[in-house]
């Protein structure tokens, strides 16, 4: 049954009135993201996994290690996870070192792998060290209460929206800190949002919540645009693409970065080849044509074909792409008029060139001067 | 005018008030995280009982703990079965009496400490390895200190001051419990004015430091929090 990598959970029970059923199967490396809107049982399922919840009909292993099946549950003191609750929760009466070092004492590792000096760089916190916790900022104690989560040495690391109670600059403060995290420990991490664009930044598994069932779990990028969920329905529709970075044109300031079937033109600095970038393409930023379009503005004109096309209301249409011109590539979203659609006589298969006005980086700065007025957007083509 | 006498019934007092109040520290701690904890349908009633000597006049707590301590009594057989005696009119048995007159001064301020608490900090604790013993000590006792203090304040103020319960089943046997309640009362008798009024004003004195004291931790841990 087990043995295999990867977490495979289900939680069944009710809790009041609310009725969780969710079953859901997942790798353990990288950012899975547990999301959903409020109220679908998404935080209650990262406290079943942390064990501070207990359903009777439950059941979680994790990497092969049962924490809980029928009456074997593991207390959550012996389960290797750290947790970074909504608030930061730091303890009133220890000072920020004695915050941080209270799970790295107890985590009965005599060499830990995660070094106190690690976790003060990464998350940049030397400076607070001495302060009591009642003067950091929401921000910073934030900052502390990761740091304290990630001494105790987790297998796994759990966040319950770490970044829902913090104002808009305080996140855009964090963001950054997660990112790294995410690059320099290879510590899986499960991640509960209710808000796309922190998902879009961060997980590379998504586990769809709604009403307490999962609705569908995948890779990110093809359940956004997956033609059965409503992701390509909301009017902020977008495809995300993971890409690896293959040259940079310091003469126009351009870097090509290698996507599942096309090249993309990302204005900006992304690295030395060989970096892996996730860019966010808008739904309303792609236009189709039936030829390859010549003598235009537009850098990225990438050939394609309709793989589904979804309604949104009586006029519009969401037209679900397949990057190459044998339409295998990666899922690109570019919304229609259903006028154009019908003039154009566009159907499943055809092939088609998606022109495309804007692509966002989604993980980082692009330059030192990217722009990075609103949260996800690192720069966008002209 | 402070006689020898006087000396002894001063320390008599504190070493009552001290030993009540250490007993009702350990014996409460654990009552007071169980009440504060618990789920279960008994709490209210167990909670009744403990906060019942605020209301009870001291007179029948005293009759009662008489009635127990009485030889004849079930619990006193009990005592001799493992070679006591019986605890009426000695300091032990005005120990006893002080726990159960005390109980609620101490209990129910620690109690509300914990539960204000709440389940949170516990849980951290929890995802931070930390065991429920060990979260109990490094977390939950640090953080309800204010309710503690409040609680063996109140609970040694309290025991200094006990007087119905120490009449009835202490009486006023010098050296073994002539506490200084009693003292006063057997002064005023005996119509020695001056000697109960330097108790008196001393006891005045005591009681307004021990507020003053109190309001001061609270402040003080108060601003920690």
């Amino acid at each position: 049954m087990s043995g295999a990598a990867g977490v495979e959970a289900r939680f069944r029970g009710r809790l009041g009135s609310f009725l969780l059923d969710a079953t859901f199967n997942v790798p353990t490396n990288g950012v899975t993201a547990l999301f959903g809107p409020s109220g679908c049982g998404k935080t209650t399922v990262l406290r079943c996994m942390a064990g501070l919840l207990r359903l009777a009909d439950g059941r979680l292993s994790v990497d092969g290690t049962v924490w809980q099946d029928g009456g074997r549950f593991i207390r959550p003191h012996r389960r290797p996870v750290g947790y970074v609750f909504q608030e930061a929760s730091l303890f009133p009466h220890l000072s920020v070192v004695g915050n941080l070092r209270y799970g790295l004492r107890r985590s009965g590792i005599d060499k830990p792998a995660i070094t106190f000096d690690d976790v003060v760089d990464l998350l940049g916190i030397a400076r607070l060290l001495d302060r009591p916790t009642a003067v950091l900022s929401g921000g910073e104690r934030q900052r502390v209460a990761i740091g304290r989560a990630l001494l105790s040495q987790p297998r796994l690391l759990l966040m319950d929206e770490p970044l829902a109670a913090l104002d808009r600059f305080s996140k855009d403060d964090i963001l950054p800190y997660l990112e790294r995290l995410h690059g320099s420990l290879a510590i899986p991490v499960f991640y509960v949002s209710h808000d796309l664009s922190e998902v879009e930044r961060l997980a590379d598994t998504l586990v769809l919540m709604q009403e307490g069932r999962v609705r569908a779990t995948g890779p990110l990028p093809v359940l956004v645009s997956d033609p059965a969920l409503p992701f390509v329905r909301m009017p902020d529709a977008a495809a995300v693409l993971d890409g690896v970075v293959m040259a940079q044109d310091a003469g126009y300031g351009l870097a090509s970065l290698d996507v599942d079937g096309a090249t993309l033109q990302v204005p900006g600095h992304l690295g030395p080849p060989g970096t892996k970038r996730r860019v966010r393409v808008l739904a309303s930023d792609v236009s189709l044509t039936l030829k390859r379009p010549e003598q235009t503005t537009i850098l990225n004109a990438l050939p394609a074909r309709v793989a589904a096309v979804e309604d949104i209301d009586r006029y519009r249409l969401t037209v679900i792409l397949r990057l190459g011109r044998d339409g295998t590539g990666a899922a690109l979203l570019a919304r229609v008029s259903r006028k154009s659609w019908e003039t154009l006589a566009l159907d499943l298969g055809l092939l088609v060139h998606a022109q495309i006005k804007g692509v966002a980086l989604l993980d980082g700065d692009s330059t030192p001067d990217a722009v990075r007025h609103d949260g996800n957007r690192g720069a966008a083509a002209p | 005018m402070l006689d020898p006498a006087m000396g002894e019934i001063i320390w008599l007092t504190v070493r009552l008030a001290t030993i009540t109040t250490v007993v009702l520290l350990v014996l409460g701690t654990p009552l007071a995280w169980w009440l504060a904890r618990t789920r279960s349908w008994w709490r209210e009633p167990v909670a009744a009982v403990v906060t019942l000597p605020i209301v009870l006049p001291p007179t029948v707590l005293g009759f009662y703990l008489l009635v127990a301590m009485s030889p004849a009594s079930p619990v006193t057989r009990m005592l001799e079965a493992f070679g006591g005696r019986s605890i009426a009119f000695t300091f032990e048995g005005l120990v006893v009496g002080s726990v159960f007159y005390s109980l609620p001064f101490v209990v129910n301020p620690i109690r509300n400490a914990f539960e204000a608490i709440g389940e949170r900090p516990l849980e951290v604790a929890a995802t931070l390895r930390a065991s429920r013993l060990d979260a109990f000590f490094t977390v939950a006792v640090p953080l309800a200190r204010a309710g503690f203090l409040t609680g063996a304040v109140l609970g040694f103020a309290h025991t200094v001051g006990e007087f119905g319960v120490v009449l009835m089943i202490g009486g006023s046997i010098p050296g073994e419990t002539k506490v200084l309640s009693i003292a006063i009362f057997d002064y005023v008798e005996s119509l020695q004015w001056d000697k109960a009024h330097l108790l008196s004003a001393g006891m005045l004195v005591f009681s307004f430091l021990v507020i003053v004291v109190m309001m001061l931790i609270e402040k003080r841990l108060g601003r920690v929090r």
